[in-house]
C-alpha cells in the first residue's frame, strides 16, 4: 500500500495536462495506480485526490462505481469468463465450470497461492469467438477445456508473461506527445483557425 | 439471396496484420481521404457525409451528416468524443476495427472534427480492451509524429489535439451522456435528455459531438470516393455497408461486412459466406436482431431485410449490429435470465424503476428457471416491466396479432430500463409454455 512512486507522478502530471480539466484524468490515474500495485489503495486514491485538488472521498466515489478498479489485493492472473448471451449457447457456463474445478475455486475468489482471481463477467465484445475469457483483459477466444488447463499451468510456471502481463498493467505503449507536436487549445473560446 | 458482391470498405486491411503502423496504413491509401477533405471547406465536408446519408452504427441509427449540423454555430470550445465502449451483448465489431485498422478510426475521427471545428478529441476505448487501447497508442504516436494529429496538420495551418482515454468496465458508459460524465471523471450515469443533448451542453456543459468507431472508420471513404457513392450502395432507406456481429448457434459465427437493405436476415443465417446455415442442422428458435436490448425475432421475420425503416415498424431494431441466433436447443427462460441478470447488473441505480425493477425482474426469472416459480409470476413479471416501460411494448406479427412497432416507451432517464424488459417480454410472448413447464414441473425442461 503505497502513494505513487515518483515516475508515475511524473506520468500523472502529463495525463493531466492533456484535458482541459484535471477531474477528467482520474480514470486514467487510478489506471496507472492499479498497474503500480495490482490494486487501488486508499493512500494511492488519497495521492490522487492531492495530484488532481479533489477531495479522497470524491475519487472513491468515482473508482467504486468502475468494475475494473479492484479495491483490495486480487491474484497475479485475474481469469474473467464471459457467461453472457452468446457465450452462455455455446459452452460459457461450462467453462466458467471447468475454472472453477481447476482453480479450485468460485468467482470472486482468489487462489491461496495469490496467483489466480476468478470473475463470472459479462459480454467481452468477443461474441462470435465464444466461448471466451480474459486473462488480465487478453483474449483467449474459442478456447476448450484442455487449452485452459494449459494456460493455467504455463501461468503458474512463469511461463506466457510476454502475452499476459501482470494485473494492473494495460497497455505496454503509452500515448506519447512531443511537446513540439502539442497544440494545447482544447480549452480555448476561439474557433480553430482553418486557412 | 442476395449475397452482395460489393467490396467491402472498413474490413479491407483486416488480415494485413500491419495496419496499426503509419507505414503498413499509408501503403494502402491511408490518410488520402484526410487530404481530400483538407483541400475542401468544412461545410464541404459535411455536406458530402450528409450525402451519404452515413447512419450511425453506436445503436440510435441517427445520420451523422444531420447530428453535425445540429452543434450551434460559433460556441466554442467544442468537441469530439469517439464512443468505443463497445459492450452490448452480442456486439463486437468495433473492437476489431480498432485492434486491425486504428487509423482508418482516427483518419475518420480527423476528418469530422475538421467539419465541425472541434477543438479537441478524444477516443474512449472500453476498459478492457488492452490490445486495442496499445493498437491505437501506437497509431496515435505515428500519426502525431509524422504531422498527421497536432500543430499545423499536414501544413494545412489547421490543428487538433487527440487524446486516447480508457474506461474502467460500466456498460451504462456506453450511452453518450454517461461516456461524458465519465470523461469528466465522474460516475458513468446518464443525464437527462432535454436538456442535455451532447450537441447543445456536452462535455463541460460545451457542444460535443459523440460519434460510434464504426460510423467514424466509414469516413475516409466517403471523403474519397464522395458521399453519393456511397449512398449509391444498398437500398434508398438503407445505404452503404455495414457491419453485423452474428453469434450464437450458426455453422460460422463471425463479424461481416454487409450491404443494408438488399441483405435479409435469412441471407445473414443461411450464405455459405455468413453464417453458412445453422448449426448441426438444429431448427431456429428465435433471434435479437440489433444486440440484447432488442426485442426478440422468430423464424416468421427471417425474410426481413437489413432496413431499420423496415425493421423498427416490424418491431424491433438493428441498434448496435449484433444478431444472436438462437436454435431449438435454447431455454427461453434461461436466455431470458441472462440478459436480464446483465441489464440488473448494469443498472447505474439513478433512476427507481431500472434500480429496483431490473433486480426484481432478475430475482423473479431466477427463482422461475430454478424451479420454484409460481403461476403468478408471468403476471408479475409483465407488470414491474410495465412500471419501466408503459403501455404495448413492441414486438413482431406473431400468431395472428398485429406488429407493436419499436421504440419503447421510457420512465426512466435512459433507454437501458426498457432494455430489461425486452427478453422478458420476448420470451413470454412466444414460449409461455416453456414458462408454465418450468413452473409446474419445478425445473428446466432443457436440464
Ligand atoms: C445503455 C446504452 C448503451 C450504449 N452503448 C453504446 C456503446 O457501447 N457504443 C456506442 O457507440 N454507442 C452506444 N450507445 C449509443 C450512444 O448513446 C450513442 O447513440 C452513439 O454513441 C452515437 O454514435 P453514432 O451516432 O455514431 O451511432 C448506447 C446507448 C445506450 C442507451
Ligand atoms: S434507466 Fe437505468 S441505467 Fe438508465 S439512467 Fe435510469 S437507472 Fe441508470
Ligand atoms: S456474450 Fe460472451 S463475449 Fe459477448
Amino acid at each position: 500500500m503505497s502513494r505513487l512512486n515518483p515516475g508515475n507522478v511524473e506520468l500523472a502530471r502529463t495525463i493531466i495536462s492533456r484535458y482541459p480539466r484535471p477531474r477528467s484524468a482520474l480514470i486514467p490515474l487510478l489506471h496507472v495506480a492499479q498497474e503500480q500495485e495490482g490494486w487501488v489503495s486508499p493512500e494511492a486514491m488519497a495521492h490522487i485526490a492531492e495530484l488532481v485538488d479533489l477531495a479522497p472521498a470524491e475519487v472513491l466515489g468515482t473508482a467504486s462505481f468502475y468494475g475494473m478498479f479492484k479495491r483490495e489485493p486480487v491474484g497475479r492472473y485475474v481469469v474473467s469468463v464471459c457467461t453472457n448471451i452468446s457465450c452462455l449457447l455455446l459452452g460459457g457456463e461450462e467453462l466458467l465450470e471447468h475454472c472453477e474445478r481447476t482453480l479450485g475455486i468460485k468467482p470472486g475468489a482468489t487462489t491461496s497461492d495469490g496467483m489466480f482471481t476468478l470473475e463470472d463477467v459479462e459480454c467481452i465484445a468477443a461474441c462470435t469467438d465464444a466461448p471466451c475469457l480474459q486473462v488480465n483483459y487478453r483474449y483467449f477466444l474459442r478456447i476448450s477445456h484442455d487449452e485452459v488447463d494449459a494456460l493455467v499451468d504455463d501461468l503458474r510456471a512463469g511461463r506466457r508473461t510476454d502475452e499476459v502481463p501482470p494485473h494492473g498493467t494495460l497497455t505496454r505503449v503509452r500515448q506519447d506527445i512531443r511537446p513540439e507536436r502539442w497544440v494545447g487549445r482544447g480549452a480555448e473560446g476561439l474557433p480553430p483557425e482553418i486557412r | 439471396m442476395a449475397v452482395s458482391d460489393r467490396s467491402p470498405i472498413v474490413t479491407t486491411r483486416f488480415e494485413r496484420g500491419d495496419a496499426h503502423t503509419l507505414e503498413g496504413y499509408l501503403a494502402t491509401g491511408g490518410y488520402a481521404g484526410l487530404r481530400k477533405a483538407l483541400a475542401m471547406t468544412p461545410d464541404e465536408v459535411i455536406e458530402q457525409v450528409k450525402a451519404a446519408n452515413l447512419q450511425g452504427r453506436g445503436g440510435a441509427g441517427f445520420p451523422a451528416g444531420a447530428k453535425w449540423s445540429f452543434l450551434p454555430k460559433d460556441v466554442f470550445p467544442r468537441y469530439f468524443v469517439v464512443n468505443g465502449d463497445e459492450s452490448e451483448p452480442g456486439t463486437c465489431k468495433d473492437r476489431p476495427l480498432m485492434e486491425r485498422d486504428p487509423h482508418q478510426l482516427i483518419e475518420g475521427l480527423l476528418i469530422s472534427c475538421y467539419a465541425v471545428r472541434a477543438s479537441q478529441a478524444f477516443i474512449y476505448v472500453r476498459g478492457e480492451m488492452a490490445l486495442a487501447q496499445e493498437r491505437l497508442a501506437i497509431a496515435l504516436n505515428g500519426a502525431y509524429a509524422a504531422g498527421y494529429i497536432g500543430k499545423d496538420i499536414l501544413g494545412s495551418g489547421w490543428s487538433l489535439d487527440v487524446i486516447l482515454h480508457w474506461g474502467a468496465g460500466a456498460y451504462i458508459v456506453g450511452e453518450e451522456t454517461a461516456l461524458i460524465e465519465s470523461l469528466e471523471g465522474q460516475r458513468g450515469m446518464p443525464r437527462l435528455k432535454p436538456p442535455y443533448f451532447p450537441a447543445a451542453k456536452g462535455l463541460y456543459m460545451q457542444p460535443t459531438v459523440v460519434n460510434n468507431v464504426e460510423t467514424l472508420s466509414y469516413i475516409p471513404w466517403v471523403m474519397q470516393h464522395g458521399g453519393e457513392a456511397y449512398a449509391a450502395i444498398g437500398t434508398e432507406k438503407a445505404t452503404g455497408l455495414r457491419l453485423f456481429a452474428l453469434s450464437g448457434h450458426v455453422r460460422r459465427p463471425g463479424v461481416y461486412e454487409v450491404e443494408m437493405g438488399t441483405t435479409t436476415f435469412r441471407d445473414l443465417v443461411e450464405a455459405p459466406v455468413y453464417g453458412g446455415g445453422m448449426r448441426h442442422g438444429n431448427k431456429l428458435k428465435a433471434f435479437v436482431p440489433g444486440g440484447a436490448s432488442a426485442p426478440w425475432f422468430y423464424p416468421e421475420q427471417l425474410d426481413l431485410p437489413l432496413d431499420s425503416s423496415v425493421v423498427g415498424p416490424a418491431g424491433s431494431m438493428l441498434g448496435s449490429g449484433a444478431v444472436v441466433i438462437m436454435d431449438e436447443t435454447t431455454c427461453a427462460v434461461r436466455a431470458a435470465w441472462r440478459l436480464v441478470r446483465f441489464f440488473a447488473h448494469e443498472s447505474c441505480g439513478k433512476c427507481t424503476p431500472c434500480r429496483e425493477g431490473a433486480s426484481w425482474i432478475e430475482k423473479i426469472l431466477r427463482r422461475i428457471e430454478k424451479g420454484n416459480g409460481r403461476e403468478e409470476d408471468l403476471d408479475l413479471l409483465l407488470d414491474v416491466g410495465d412500471n419501466i416501460s408503459p403501455g404495448p411494448f413492441p414486438r413482431p406479427a406473431v400468431d395472428g396479432e398485429e406488429a407493436v412497432p419499436f421504440p419503447y416507451k421510457q420512465t426512466t432517464i435512459c433507454p437501458l430500463g426498457p432494455s430489461t424488459v425486452s427478453p422478458v417480454h420476448s420470451s413470454i410472448l412466444r414460449f409461455r409454455d416453456e414458462y408454465r413447464i418450468h413452473i409446474k414441473e419445478g425445473g428446466c425442461p432443457y436440464g
